[in-house]
């Protein structure tokens, strides 16, 4: 292999990107748009949830109910309900997600240490986010309760008592809850596949549609060279992509990067190489652009969309599912990736999920460089 | 067999020993057996689909034999793929230099394929200036080239690396004729550093420019000699048709006169017309009762693929 040639061929691709607007806005105007679309519309974070209140007891202690509901983020008190007729028309107009009722003896048991029972109805055509606001609710009335406990045994004279179980959750990682801080890092790793993977599956099926592999063939430039030759700019563009991601995350998304850059930067050039080395191996088995591009986009994008942990929880698929995940490198990387974004983790624990990209990396690159002839036919 | 070797020197430039190729049920070339001298212009003519582009591929290395060999300056083309692709310049019959690059920038490109080292390329480049005229437009996109121009871009890019054999595939068609004169004034000058030129082409003038052509037909040899020997072989007058459909028209008169006389060109028939008495009239009659419009019937000076025509009516082969 000359080092020469490979840059001959890697100085003519570039030419090639540089010359054609449409590469560019491929390479680098998606990416953009899908962070930013990805960035700004899918949340999955459930707050401010709309909610009517039926209050029929009207006491002190049914207000403080309410209060500690307001006082939540995770609730808005949108609506005073009198009597279920009203309760229904909200939910069913979509006013609202969810409804309390607190019945008229509330405060009478509560004051006489008796249970009290209050209604939570919830709409659940949106099943994530009944479950979702069902949580907080349950958290925010047995806040309450044991609230309630323990000053009644203080007023008992009983000092010093504890609730008996004290839960006390801390958020570790995305302390914040935010959805996007997991979402840009996990976005960023499905850009990179696709993106590679298109690019680079248009450019050795072009030659060969355009007449001008003939001509390349016969010179004495081998297999390797075209290959890692054509590779080497897409390469560039794929970690441009990257910084690109990278800052967009940090200055517009305020993602906070917990982890090592450079570690980041490092894993991504294996997956990178990977990815390229995919859609190399379409353009170099089929030798026409448009199935090469069309496999590259089935075989990339809802792997890495689905099967990658992205948005859906590997550990919540049906085994034969999390199986077939195993051979979607997107799912290392998205692990990787948010490893370091979210926990800061070190080489060390990636190395588990590092190591199969390594293999793909390199088995699809060597693939794409034996699976490329020299010979017409 | 290794290509006739003398004094550890392969005597000859190109040597082809039963050369062919199949695809699927259909010979492309069938058993091609030729020797090239060095410092010799070769020229392959013959129809359209006789085998001419897969036998510049066999030449070139690019495209597997099914059967036979060849040896290109004693490198086999079956074993050697590498030291041919060394030794060789080619020129695919499609243009396939790229056109968004620029002329400078395409042979840029390919002498760095071949290793041109850069120190003598300067030198290399100017050289390849002189005889193309290219200078002026090195830095016009080869996309924004005349056909002539780009054909001459196609052949100086093949000749960066001062190779030892040049394959032409129908280098010149398509282009002018001022630009194909020039051409082969190029391939002349060539001549004249030593290099072996395999070309092949459809144009009598430009057959008549070689020392030995050979004519081809349904991938076999039919005749090999001077350009004379081989016009020779030619007898009777000729009529060219040129019209849209010249497959139709070919097939109209495949119907009343004897198959072998009639020889599709491109865009033209050529009718090999031995009576005499056989006359224009008479064929556009035939056009004109088979409903195939035509622009112009023309006596036409033979050319060596009407030669062909003849040589296979004559031997009443091939054309089965």
């Amino acid at each position: 292999m000359k080092a020469r040639r490979l840059l001959a061929v890697s100085g003519k691709e570039f030419l090639h990107v540089r010359r054609d607007p449409r590469s560019l806005v491929l390479a680098i105007a998606i990416p953009v748009v899908l962070l930013l679309l990805f960035g700004y519309v899918l949340t999955l974070d459930v707050d401010r949830v709309p909610m009517a209140v039926w209050d029929r007891s009207r006491t002190p202690e049914s207000r403080e109910l309410v209060s500690r509901f307001e006082g939540s983020r995770y609730f808005q008190v949108a609506q005073r309900a009198e009597g279920y007729p009203e309760v229904e028309e909200a939910l069913d107009r979509g006013q609202v997600l969810a409804a309390l009722v607190i019945p008229e003896d509330f405060a009478g048991k509560v004051r006489s240490d008796r249970s009290s029972v209050v209604q939570l109805l919830l709409d659940a055509a949106e099943a994530n986010t009944a479950t979702i606001a069902l949580g907080y609710a349950e958290a925010v009335v047995s806040g309450y309760s044991s609230d309630l406990e323990v000053r009644w045994a203080h007023a008992k004279g009983l000092q010093g008592i504890r609730p008996p179980i004290d839960v006390r959750s801390r958020v570790w990682f995305n302390t914040d809850l935010e959805s996007r801080n997991f979402i840009i890092p996990g976005l960023i790793s499905v850009i990179m596949m696709i993106i590679a993977a298109l690019l680079t599956s248009l450019t050795v099926a072009r030659e060969w549609e355009q007449g001008t592999m003939e001509q390349l063939i016969a010179t004495p430039v081998t297999a390797p060279e075209l290959i890692l030759g054509k590779l080497l700019p897409y390469f560039v563009i794929g970690m441009m992509d990257l910084v690109v991601a990278v800052a967009m995350g940090k200055y517009l998304f305020h993602v906070p990067m917990r982890g090592s850059l450079p570690l980041l930067f490092g894993i991504a050039a294996v997956f990178l190489v990977g990815a390229l080395s995919l859609g190399m191996l379409f353009s170099v088995s089929t030798r026409s652009q448009f199935p090469a591009s069309q496999m590259a986009m089935a075989f990339t994008f809802l792997p890495s969309y689905l099967l990658s942990g992205f948005v859906f929880s590997i550990d919540s698929m049906p085994p034969v599912v999390r199986a077939i995940t195993h051979l979607v490198p997107s799912r290392y990387f998205v692990k990787v990736i948010k490893g370091i974004y979210l926990k800061g983790v070190g080489l060390g624990t990636l190395a588990v999920d590092t190591a199969p990209l390594l293999v793909f990396g390199a088995g699809l690159l060597l693939a794409a460089t034996r699976m490329f002839r020299k010979k017409l036919g | 067999m290794s290509g006739g070797i003398s004094n550890g020197v392969p005597m000859d430039a190109i040597r082809m020993e039963g050369l062919a190729r199949r695809f699927g049920d259909t010979s492309a070339v069938d058993g091609l057996t030729l020797s090239v001298e060095r410092g010799e212009i070769f020229g392959l003519v013959g129809p359209d689909g006789a085998g001419k582009t897969t036998t510049m591929r066999l030449l070139a290395a690019i495209l597997d034999p099914t059967g036979g060999d060849a040896w290109i300056l004693g490198h086999s083309v079956r074993g050697d793929a590498a030291e041919v692709h060394q030794r060789i310049g080619y020129m695919s019959q499609r243009f396939g230099l790229y056109a968004d690059l620029t002329v400078l920038e395409n042979l840029h490109f390919y002498a760095d394929l071949y290793g041109v080292p850069r120190r003598d390329r300067a030198a290399r480049i100017d050289g390849l200036f002189a005889f193309s005229g290219l200078g002026p437009y090195r830095r016009r996109l080869a996309g924004n080239l005349s056909g002539g121009m780009k054909q001459k871009l196609g052949l100086s890019c093949a000749l960066v690396h001062t190779p030892g054999v040049l394959l032409l595939d129908e280098p010149t068609s398509g282009v002018d004729p001022v630009s194909r004169r020039d051409f082969w004034r190029i391939l002349h000058h060539l001549l004249g550093e030593g290099v072996t030129i395999f070309v092949s082409t459809a144009y009598l003038d430009e057959a008549s420019l070689c020392r030995r052509v050979g004519l081809l037909h349904r991938g076999k040899l039919l005749a090999v000699g001077s350009p004379k020997e081989v016009r020779s072989l030619f007898r009777g007058t000729l009529l060219e048709i040129r019209c849209g459909d010249s497959r139709k028209a070919a097939e109209a008169l495949r119907q009343l006169f004897p198959a072998a006389d009639v020889g599709l060109f491109g865009d033209r028939v050529h009718l090999g017309a031995r009576d005499l008495d056989l006359r224009a009239a008479a064929v556009e009659a035939a056009l004109t009762a088979a409903a195939v419009p035509f622009d112009s019937v023309l006596p036409f000076p033979p050319s060596l693929e009407d030669a062909f025509v003849s040589v296979i009516g004559r031997d009443g082969g091939g054309t089965a």
